[in-house]
């Protein structure tokens, strides 16, 4: 199985995506750059956290007009695996690959710590490794993580158990005191109708190892390769 | 040349965190008669074109593609003349 990291100028997470792919979980890993016009060959793409095109105008806004998110959109349309983390969220959507916009965090500050996200729905390629109900322990760091979706499509994100992980207590209970950036509905990650795209705030890569504080981002990773494999057998 | 000046709001109803903040900041200084503070951004096209509703063209399919968030965001523009 074959990952793919997408480097845009300004992305800062993209060797500790490479590092959790190759290293901690074993698959073929490559980076692709953004003035790349193919991803061919990969199994799963991933745009990575940072401050692509230094987050001018808003963030994402100039790295989804990157030569390679054409092709990123038609693998994504094709029904392959796509997981934005962080930036690599703002990007799709902008991009339009998944429902809703950001906005700066309510408070305004920048948050940089662990949160605690419950996982909404461990049916999809990106959470099967984990159980519905179950509290994960993730790191962020972001600026603009205040999610917003009109009435409608947030209701329709809601009917379609779109809504993948949501801030919660670490009993589980979602509150507006867990919510780190006034996202609505306290989500943390949005996968998209077909289930092959996810966005998330939270950095899986990022505590994908004991030494770093927290192993319960490797699941997400993990669930990726699984289905990669199942898909693969079939 | 056309002088095209972009503003970008937030669309109603849309919580703008900068503008809460800013809103506060006000108060704290004793301006008790602000109701209300909304952020945007201003831009300023300077472009080529044929004539001013050919400039405003061009720059509505800018704003629509990239310089406002369709989301979350509304845009107004200016048409101006311009010394090139």
């Amino acid at each position: 199985m074959k990952f793919g990291v997408v480097v845009f100028p300004g992305s800062n997470c993209d060797a500790d995506c490479h590092h959790a792919v190759k290293n901690v979980l074993g698959a073929e890993c490559d980076y692709l750059w953004h003035q790349d016009t193919s991803v061919a060959g990969y199994d799963a793409i991933i745009l990575p956290g940072g401050f692509s095109y230094g987050d001018y105008l808003r963030t994402g806004a100039i790295a989804r007009f990157s030569p390679i998110m054409a092709a990123v959109a038609d693998f994504a349309r094709a029904g392959g695996l796509v997981l934005g983390i962080c930036n690599g969220f703002q990007i799709l959507l902008e991009a339009g690959l998944l429902p809703g916009a950001m906005r700066r965090n309510a408070g305004l500050s920048f948050r940089c710590e662990f949160v605690n996200v419950r996982v909404e729905n461990a049916a999809t390629p990106f959470t099967s490794a984990y159980q519905a109900g179950q509290v994960l322990r993730l790191p962020i760091a972001h600026g603009e993580g205040n999610y917003y979706a009109d009435p409608a499509t947030l209701a329709a994100l809601e009917a379609g158990r779109q809504v993948v992980l949501r801030y919660s207590e670490p009993d589980g209970r979602i509150t507006p005191a867990a919510n780190p950036n006034g996202s609505l509905g306290n989500v943390a990650a949005l996968v998209n109708k077909e289930g092959n795209v996810l966005g998330m705030m939270p950095h899986p890569e990022r505590s994908s190892e004991a030494i770093l504080g927290s192993e319960d981002g490797r699941g997400i990773l993990t669930s990726m390769l699984q289905y990669l494999q199942r898909r693969r057998a079939r | 040349m056309y002088l095209v000046k972009v503003y970008v709001t937030f669309k109603k109803g849309i919580l703008d965190p900068q503008g809460v903040t800013i809103q506060g900041a006000l108060e704290a200084l004793d301006y008790k008669s602000v109701r209300d503070v909304r952020t945007g951004k201003y831009m300023e096209l300077r472009l080529e074109a044929p004539t001013a509703e050919a400039a405003r063209e061009q720059a509505e399919e800018m704003a629509r593609r990239l310089l406002a968030n369709p989301v979350i965001e509304d845009y107004r523009l200016e048409v101006e003349e311009a010394q090139a």
